[in-house]
């Protein structure tokens, strides 16, 4: 992600950085709207039991709304965790320990998009 | 860590000499809760995997998240869910520059102290008697 100002000037010292800034930004904004329409959603359909839950995840909402809820809260918390890293974690450990929080979000969205689509097509 | 210091110049503060007050302790929480949350996504996706897997798996699940320790992690999340929401609204505000100033900073801190308790009591308020929402159905 690239600002005007950085178009202008080149890339600075560090590469990057106001991309994490944005997309933290933009991620929580998705997230004060998303959350809440996911928890009520979801609390009406777990008093269904299996069934119910199963209903409306396999609904087009539904599943929308799920698909939506983790992929902003998996960029969110791998930007999150990434700066908690970076201010306590050094040296090769912290090259380790940022690898594994990528792979760990990473890993965590391509489970639930793995089922959410078996659900939504009955698997 | 300062014994071989040789300038004497004043040191960065730590937190164990800052004098605790609510805008310090908001931040801290802010961070706490969000590494927490990274347990509530695993949750979240696990509940996912168990559902598409099918009722055995799912009810397997529901057990555990049932018991009391899972209702201990359950509530716990709910709590981080709901501090690092309404907290990270003063953190959207301040980019914008909106109520930076100390007064303000320390009033809303204590609103969203209080806010988000009373959030996540409403919400296993909702779960227990309005939806009996802990109830494993089939």
């Amino acid at each position: 992600m690239r600002t005007s100002y950085k178009n202008v000037t080149g890339l600075g010292a560090a590469h990057k950085g106001v991309d994490h800034y944005i997309k933290q930004r933009v991620t929580a904004l998705a997230l004060l709207i998303l959350i809440p329409l996911f928890l009520f959603q979801f609390l009406s359909s777990f008093t269904s039991g299996y069934n119910g839950v199963m209903a409306w995840l396999g609904s087009p909402f539904g599943a929308a709304v799920t698909f939506l809820v983790v992929s902003a809260s998996v960029v969110h918390m791998r930007l999150g965790v990434q700066t908690a890293i970076e201010d306590y974690i050094g040296g090769t450990l912290r090259k380790i320990a940022l690898m594994l929080n990528g792979a760990f979000a990473l890993g965590l969205w391509l489970i639930a998009v793995y089922a959410l689509i078996k659900i939504s097509f009955g698997g | 860590m300062s014994a071989n210091w040789s300038e004497q110049r004043p040191l960065s503060p730590f937190t164990s000499i800052w004098r605790w007050h609510v805008t310090m302790v908001t931040s801290i929480l802010h961070r706490a809760s969000g590494v927490a949350l990274y347990g509530g996504v695993f949750v979240l996706v696990a509940w996912l995997a168990a559902a598409a897997e099918g009722p055995k798996a799912y009810l397997k699940l529901m057990a555990i998240m049932a018991s009391w320790p899972g209702r201990a992690l359950l509530f716990g999340f709910t709590l981080a869910l709901s501090f690092h929401l309404l907290n990270g609204v003063r953190y959207l505000l301040w980019g914008k520059g909106i109520g930076y100033d100390k007064q303000t900073a320390d009033r809303t801190a204590w609103l969203v102290i209080v806010l988000s308790s009373l959030m996540t009591l409403a919400i296993w308020a909702t779960a227990y008697w309005g939806l009996d929402l802990l109830k494993i159905g089939g």
